[in-house]
């Protein structure tokens, strides 16, 4: 009587444990020996802080950090390698994305936008969802020595003319997404699946057919990518944010017949120009090796068509030579 | 071993006799509960506030009730809280009555309440303090807490083994192998996820996969079909169809579902073979699904109209329901081509929804309305049953409906390259419908709070006895 007892009990529970050693405690004493992947380096104690801020107030239930080997993960960068999480303990991989994945977030928006947005990321993105964290912030009368105030659209700043200036845990914060730019590998595609970055290359082949000797801009594309790349600076309207993000909308450099800052400023970013008269806060991310030429040719050919703006187009071969020319 | 049904006694009351025993059982059965009652109105009402929160994403943003902070309360409430609790007591009660004895301690069993009850508080404490360190999900709770958890769930173990052994019949009924099988695996569960030495970059990737699937499935899942088995024939009044089947589901459960956690990492950097195994197991569990899930539906064959008057019966269905649809529903998801488009998407949540509230829920209701007027003497209304059963089965519905849809359109803006905010703005209406949803569902909670009562402290309502006539011998 005892003996059946102990027969499933006992049987059930020693098969599970077999099965559990095999397929989960095995495999992590394997995986946790993952040494770092080339460029991977551990985080320094103020991203740190950051990363537990994240984690703390649950980011990472809306924002995954891994990027699959799919074509639809491509603009998040290169698929995540097992190197890149030999420091990431506690994992943060995610299993959802209400927004945006952040694995490479520090390539593409710069800190003053990062400010900008957790203050309350309406004032970037008017159909965002996410939360704001005004709570990581302070608002002040007068800004304290050796802080500055974030710089926020007068429609989305405190209303009583307050200043806003981050709090420590939003530095940690915003040091830590900065920190999230991928180490490159070159030619890296993981475990043979489906698509993989190879892909990414391959709109270039369905662009329309070339007409005889010429390059025929990709408008849609070009729209589609300034859309998911530039505009949450730029904004869609063209118009930027006053005091941080240039218009380029009637923008001097792109609606201009020598295209050269305006590639320029895509492929090496852009820091304290004066742009109109005004010196802006925001600093402009290379995207030089984040996109190809083709891809910068039609987000700079949409810039250059769109909001009144009327430039000459540009062709992959001469961002090509821009490129080939150096910062 | 030919086990039959007569190894499920027909009495409902003890077979040692004493009310004393009959009482210290109902007490128990009571406690658990009303106490996961009160976790699945609180934990339920947050789910809604986070419902509503899609739709205004600046309301009540403060640090204590920000986004981040609210959804592990809201997953770990409905988990330990409710879902575990609900579970427990109804399992104490399966198990004393199908062993035909009586409970091993009631102390024990009341302890383990304590300490369920004390680390889901502390839990939620914690979480809203911002001790979240790594958004694991379902195990966010600081692991001295999760310490408490692990405690509770040993005491229990013993308790119902110690309960088990002293039964009088020969053979130990399936459901006990369920919810034995169900409590054992769950502390090695515990413990693989507390243990720190191998968590480390994807050491602890490789232990998030394996815990979140082996918590639904090697806890909430056993668990609630070794309830299916005895609830299911006991309302009926008639055998299990097969008992054989039972024990095949049985065996094959235990194989499969431990395997499936890395197909939530599908894609990752994981090793490519746990994702492959992942996937295959994810078929396998086709196997006890169907055969479990028939295995249901054959005893409640010919007795179909019956279900309209018999609320709990109709819980119980659903659940049947959404464990075959919702495990199946898995299965494809798993898929390597299937998870290139709902991977990341709130498919996921609709998913989650359609198996941990359509079943686990369901059969933890249909559980408590068959069982606890039969422990306590004390029956629910008939309308109250109705509404209950009607606004949740509608509410889950247009849940899982609409993000169903939904999350397939944003999986589709994704691959055709569309900016990401495009995804966001075309979820909108249906964050909205889930909204709607989850209103109907949580005014159904409030209905149960009732119906609870009425089966505890309140007066008794007019359901008719949960336990159908037997049917005509003839047939
Ligand atoms: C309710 C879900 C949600 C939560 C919680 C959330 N976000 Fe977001 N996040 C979004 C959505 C949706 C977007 C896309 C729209 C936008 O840019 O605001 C986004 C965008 C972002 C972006 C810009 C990414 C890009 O590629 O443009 C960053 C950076 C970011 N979030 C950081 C955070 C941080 C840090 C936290 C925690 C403090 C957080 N998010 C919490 C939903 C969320
Ligand atoms: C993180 C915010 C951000 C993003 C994203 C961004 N920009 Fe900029 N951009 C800026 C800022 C800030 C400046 C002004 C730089 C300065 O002051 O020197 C700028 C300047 C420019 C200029 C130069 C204007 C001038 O008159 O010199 C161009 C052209 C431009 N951006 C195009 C783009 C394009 C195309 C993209 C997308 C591929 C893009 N930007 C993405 C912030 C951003
Ligand atoms: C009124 C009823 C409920 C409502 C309105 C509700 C709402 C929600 C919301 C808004 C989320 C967050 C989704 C996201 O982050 O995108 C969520 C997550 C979740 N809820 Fe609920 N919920 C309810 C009941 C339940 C119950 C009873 C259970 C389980 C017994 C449950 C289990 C879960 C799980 C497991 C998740 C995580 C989903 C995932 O990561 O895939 N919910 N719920």
């Amino acid at each position: 009587m005892k003996k059946a007892m102990w027969t499933i009990f006992g049987g059930a529970l020693l098969l599970y444990i077999v099965i559990v050693m095999v397929i989960a405690v095995g495999p992590a004493i394997d995986l946790a020996q993952t040494p770092p992947g080339p460029g991977v380096v551990p985080l320094t104690p103020l991203q740190e802080e950051g990363r537990q801020v994240f984690a703390s107030n649950g980011c990472d239930y809306c924002h995954t950090l891994q990027v699959r080997p799919l074509p639809e993960d491509v603009p998040f960068g290169r698929p995540s390698a097992p190197g890149d999480f030999a420091y990431a303990t506690p994992e943060m991989l995610g299993s959802e994305r209400t927004g945006p994945d952040l694995t490479n977030v520090g390539n593409r928006r710069g800190e003053i936008w990062q400010y900008m947005h957790l203050y309350d990321p309406r004032a970037v993105s008017p159909d965002s969802i996410m939360p704001n964290f005004k709570f990581l912030f302070r608002e002040v009368k007068a800004v304290p020595e050796g802080e500055t105030a974030v710089s926020i659209p007068a429609a989305f700043a405190p209303k009583n003319g307050d200043k806003v200036i981050a709090t420590q845990k939003a530095k940690a914060l915003v040091a830590f997404l900065m920190s999230l730019k991928q180490a490159p590998i070159p030619g890296y595609k993981m475990n043979g699946g489906m698509g993989g970055p190879a892909t990414a290359a391959a709109p270039a082949a369905s662009a329309p057919a070339a007409p005889a000797g010429g390059y025929a801009y990709d408008a849609a594309k070009g729209k589609a990518l300034f859309d998911s790349t530039c505009a949450a600076c730029h904004q869609a309207s063209g118009e930027g944010v006053p005091g941080a993000f240039p218009p380029l909308k009637g923008n001097a450099a792109v609606d201009n017949a020598d295209p050269t800052l305006h590639l320029h400023t895509i492929l090496h970013g852009a820091h304290g120009v004066t742009i109109g008269g005004v010196a802006y806060a925001g600093v402009m991310p290379e995207f030089g090796s984040q996109l190809s030429d083709d891809d910068i040719a039609n987000i700079a050919n949409y810039e250059r068509s769109s909001w009144g703006n009327h430039a000459k187009p540009v062709t992959p071969s001469e961002v090509a030579k821009i490129r080939a020319a150096g910062k | 071993m030919a086990v039959t049904v007569e190894s499920l006694p027909a009495s409902t009351r003890s077979v040692t006799g004493k009310p004393g025993d009959d009482h210290a059982l109902a007490s128990v059965f009571k406690a658990y509960t009303i106490s996961a009652t009160f976790w699945l109105v609180f934990g339920t009402a947050v789910g809604l506030l986070l419902a509503f929160k899609f739709g205004a994403p600046d309301f009540w943003a403060e640090k204590y009730l920000t986004f981040g902070r609210l959804r592990p309360i809201h997953t770990n409430s409905v988990f330990y809280g409710w879902a575990s609790l609900a579970l427990v007591g109804c399992a104490y009660y399966v198990t004393v009555r199908s062993c035909g004895t009586r409970l091993y301690s009631v102390m024990l069993a009341k302890v383990g309440l304590w300490l369920f009850n004390i680390a889901c508080a502390a839990g939620t404490i914690a979480l809203d303090l911002g001790y979240n360190w790594g958004d694991l999900e379902y195990r966010e709770w600081p692991w001295p807490i999760r310490l408490v958890f692990f405690v509770a769930l040993a005491i229990t173990a013993w308790n119902l083994l110690a309960t088990i052994a002293r039964r009088e019949s020969k053979d130990i009924y399936l459901s006990n192998w369920y919810i034995v099988g169900g409590v054992l695996w769950t502390l090695v569960i515990c413990l693989v996820a507390i243990l720190p030495w191998y968590q480390k970059g994807l050491g602890q990737v490789a232990i998030s996969g394996y815990f979140m699937h082996n918590a639904v499935g090697m806890w909430f899942t056993p668990l609630a079909l070794g309830l299916f088995y005895y609830a299911i024939p006991k309302v009926l009044n008639r055998p299990i169809y097969s008992y054989a089947l039972g024990v095949l589901a049985f065996w094959t459960n235990l194989l499969f579902y431990p395997m499936l956690g890395g197909h939530h990492f599908l894609f990752s950097p994981l090793p490519w073979w746990i994702q492959t195994t992942a996937i295959i197991a994810s078929v396998g569990m086709l196997v006890p699904v169907f055969g479990g899930g028939a295995n249901y539906l054959l005893t409640m064959r010919g007795r179909y109209h019956g279900r309209i008057e018999s609320y709990p019966l109709a819980f119980l269905f659903v659940g049947v329901l959404c464990y075959i649809f919702g495990s199946a529903q898995g299965t494809v998801e798993a898929l390597r081509d299937m998870q290139a488009v709902w991977h990341f998407t709130d498919f996921t949540v609709g998913h989650s929804h359609f198996t941990m509230y359509g079943f686990v829920t369901f059969a933890a209701w249909g559980g408590i309305y068959a069982l606890l007027p039969l422990a306590t003497g004390k029956r629910p209304g008939q309308f109250g049953m109705a509404l209950h059963f009607w606004l949740a089965t509608t509410g889950v519905a247009i849940y899982v409906i609409s993000l169903s849809i939904g999350g397939t359109m944003q999986g589709l803006d994704w691959i055709h390259a569309k900016p990401f905010i495009q995804s966001v703005v075309d979820m909108k209406p249906y964050y909205l419908w889930r909204g709607v949803g989850g209103i109907l569902m949580f005014l159904s909670h409030l209905v149960f709070v009732w119906n609870v009562w009425r089966m505890t402290a309140g007066k008794s309502g007019d359901a008719p006895s949960p336990v159908m006539e037997p049917e005509e011998a003839a047939v």
